[in-house]
């Protein structure tokens, strides 16, 4: 029994890891621009998919499969500056004064783009690519022979990025302007900030982080059509459960999804799809704002 | 305007007739035809619910709900009636809007999408694993019902089908356009421009939109069950969010101004859909996104706003209704401020 518990808390803690990099990714973009991005699951693939593409390049060349890890950030960073720059500096940039439901199809419109260009590039078949996986051995944690990849280096990811994040935003000049514009667009571009170049970096930094997700997930799964699909939803749930755009609480409303998840799958096995949304419909249910977010006032 | 009215009747006749006599003068049963007057009824409901500002992405659960209702009711019933089975599927919806619509009226804009979105993906993935109930991903088969007691061939169900889709369309189509006019309609737009005053007036803005909730959980289950009923199967993939996605993609092609934008964004997406499948192939989800997306860059009322613009050019131009939003804030305008979230009942 206790088996089964430490088992699930190692399953979740590392499904957790990668839900909280694609999370924190959607809920950045969210908390600064006012959009939702739903094309933020097809990032995730895109990652997936150019780094499994990479490293399988690779293993072609007979290169050190060590270099892999290098290739997924600059697979993901080439996803996130490349088509997301794009995305935003082309697209993105004429909707900002249309309503929230036409933004919200638009980003649904480059979901149904992007998912069909990646089944045009890189077909139907699954692939796999699991050497970073194997590189990294097992490690035995209170008697349970896992991954070290997964339990130790995912995790040890999420907490860089949350660290990160925080100094960035708090500690950095750059991190000081995107809160600027976040609390008060008017004013921030009253005193000379350039709000469309922070629009532009924070929508970058965002889905590179989707796409850093995604290559990190590379080696643990099975990459194949309709994973962004999937992830956008529920990368939305843990950020709703949090509050959109709270940054830390993303971290555990992550955490609590994963462990929600694993443990569904060792003692309800028919509750785990379900499992992230439950917990996201009963927390909203007791505070619609989530976990962490603020309550707006009401204007007249 | 008295001329502009009749001929405006006289067109919307003619459109009826052509439509009533397509399989008579064709020969065929229309199937093509028959899924745009299912599938308009859901968009029809998106567009109901747009009128308050609110975007659903999971009204595919309703749809899928109105499916698998006949699909349950024809299986215990021993391949069943159709009547009975439609009735059956707009109640099992209405239950079903009720029960969802109690929640996720208390939210608003990102949250109310994306509940509903979180809400039929729940509904998925239970229609996917509980094999032993619902088939899994392999669906559920829905026997040919009879109708009014008789037993039919292939060919006269698909016409009668025709028939009962075009009827229950023209009906709802009706209904949609006095609801909207009625003091609860007017109430339901007043809530996009603003909810507080709304409630200042004395009106429950939540139950005002419970009202239009319901209505469209209905539309769109009926839709559901149409669908099924040609189709002869129902899967899971009634209930995926992409699905419910394409219900708003049709409303916003269409228009989301007037009821008839259900009716016009449905042919059109079925129309291009068919063709793309055929022209260009693998493609087609991508011609879709690169569509949709010329209709919101540049013509954001859609079918319906682009027609009542032509229409108001060759009758002299007093048949604009309104302007169009993009001509509301003027391209030079100062960037508007993003609408802040506003979560009704988090302000407690």
């Amino acid at each position: 029994m206790s088996h089964i518990i430490i088992l699930a808390v190692l399953d979740g803690v590392a499904y957790g890891s990668l839900v909280f990099l694609v999370a924190v990714g959607l809920t950045l973009v969210f908390g600064v621009m006012r959009i939702l991005n739903v094309a933020h699951g097809s990032f995730y693939a895109l990652g997936a998919y150019a780094a499994a593409s990479l490293g399988l390049g690779l293993s072609a060349l007979g290169l050190s499969p060590w270099l892999s890890y290098p290739l997924f950030v600059v697979a993901a960073a080439a996803v996130g500056v490349v088509v997301g720059g794009a995305l935003e500096r082309f697209l993105l940039q004429r909707i900002y004064r249309h309503e929230e439901a036409l933004q919200l199809l638009v980003t649904f419109a480059v979901f149904m783009i992007l998912d069909n260009a990646q089944r045009l590039i890189w077909g139907v078949q699954p692939y796999f690519y699991s050497e970073p996986l194997r590189l990294l051995g097992n490690v035995a944690v209170a008697g349970i022979t896992y991954t070290a990849y997964q339990v130790v280096f995912l995790p040890l990811v999420a907490i860089a990025v949350l660290l990160a994040l925080r100094l960035f935003l708090r500690r950095t000049l750059a991190g000081a302007v995107i809160v600027a514009v976040t609390e008060d667009r008017e004013a921030a571009t009253a005193i000379g900030i350039n709000a469309s170049r922070v629009f532009l970096l924070t929508f970058v930094i965002g889905t590179t982080l989707a796409s850093l997700g995604g290559a990190l997930a590379a080696p643990t799964t099975s990459i194949l059509p309709g994973m962004g699909a999937d992830m956008i939803v529920l990368s939305f749930a843990v950020a709703a459960t949090a509050g959109l755009g709270q940054i830390e609480g993303a971290a555990v409303a992550a955490l609590a999804i994963g462990l929600g998840r694993s443990f569904a799958v060792f003692f309800a096995p028919e509750l785990e799809v379900l499992m992230p949304y439950l917990i996201m419909v009963l927390v909203l249910l007791v505070r619609p704002e989530g976990l962490f977010g603020k309550a707006t006032a009401r204007k007249i | 305007m008295a001329t502009n009215s009749s001929l405006r009747l006289a067109l919307l006749a003619v459109a009826a007739l052509v439509a009533v006599a397509y399989p008579i003068v064709s020969g065929s049963s229309g199937s093509f035809l028959t899924i745009v007057w299912a599938k308009a009824l859901p968009v029809l409901g998106i567009i109901l619910l747009l009128q308050a500002g609110q975007v659903s992405f999971g009204h595919a659960m309703f749809f899928a709900v109105g499916a698998y209702t006949i699909g349950f009711v024809g299986r215990a019933m021993a391949g069943g009636e159709l009547v009975l089975l439609l009735v059956a599927a707009a109640f099992a919806s209405l239950l079903a809007g009720l029960l969802v619509g109690v929640f996720v009226v208390r939210y608003r804009y990102i949250f109310f999408g994306m509940l509903n979105l979180a809400f039929s993906m729940v509904l998925f993935s239970m229609l996917e694993k509980f094999i032993h109930v619902t088939g899994g991903s392999d669906g559920l088969r829905i026997a040919r019902p009879t109708i009014l007691g008789e037993a039919m061939g292939r060919a006269q169900y698909e016409t009668i089908l025709y028939y009962v889709s075009l009827a229950i369309l023209a009906l709802a189509l009706y209904g949609g356009a006095r609801f909207l006019d009625s003091p609860l309609g007017h109430a339901l737009k007043a809530i996009k421009s603003n909810e507080t005053r709304v409630e200042y007036l004395g009106i429950s803005a939540r139950l005002v939109l419970l009202v239009a909730y319901v209505a469209s959980a209905v539309l769109a289950g009926l839709g559901g069950a149409l669908v099924g009923a040609i189709q002869g199967i129902a899967t899971p993939d009634y209930a995926y969010w992409v699905r419910s996605g394409e219900f708003v993609f049709v409303a916003i092609l269409g228009g989301t101004g007037h009821v008839a934008g259900a009716l016009a964004g449905a042919f059109v997406y079925e129309f291009i859909r068919s063709s793309a499948a055929a022209y260009v192939g693998d493609t087609w989800q991508m011609t879709l996104g690169i569509v949709l997306l010329a209709v919101i860059l540049f013509a954001p009322r859609g079918i319906v706003g682009m027609a009542a613009d032509l229409w108001g050019r060759l009758t002299g131009g007093s048949a604009r209704a309104e302007p169009a939003p993009e001509e509301a804030d003027a391209p030079d305008a100062p960037a508007r401020e993003p609408r802040p979230l506003r979560i009704v009942g988090g302000g407690r």
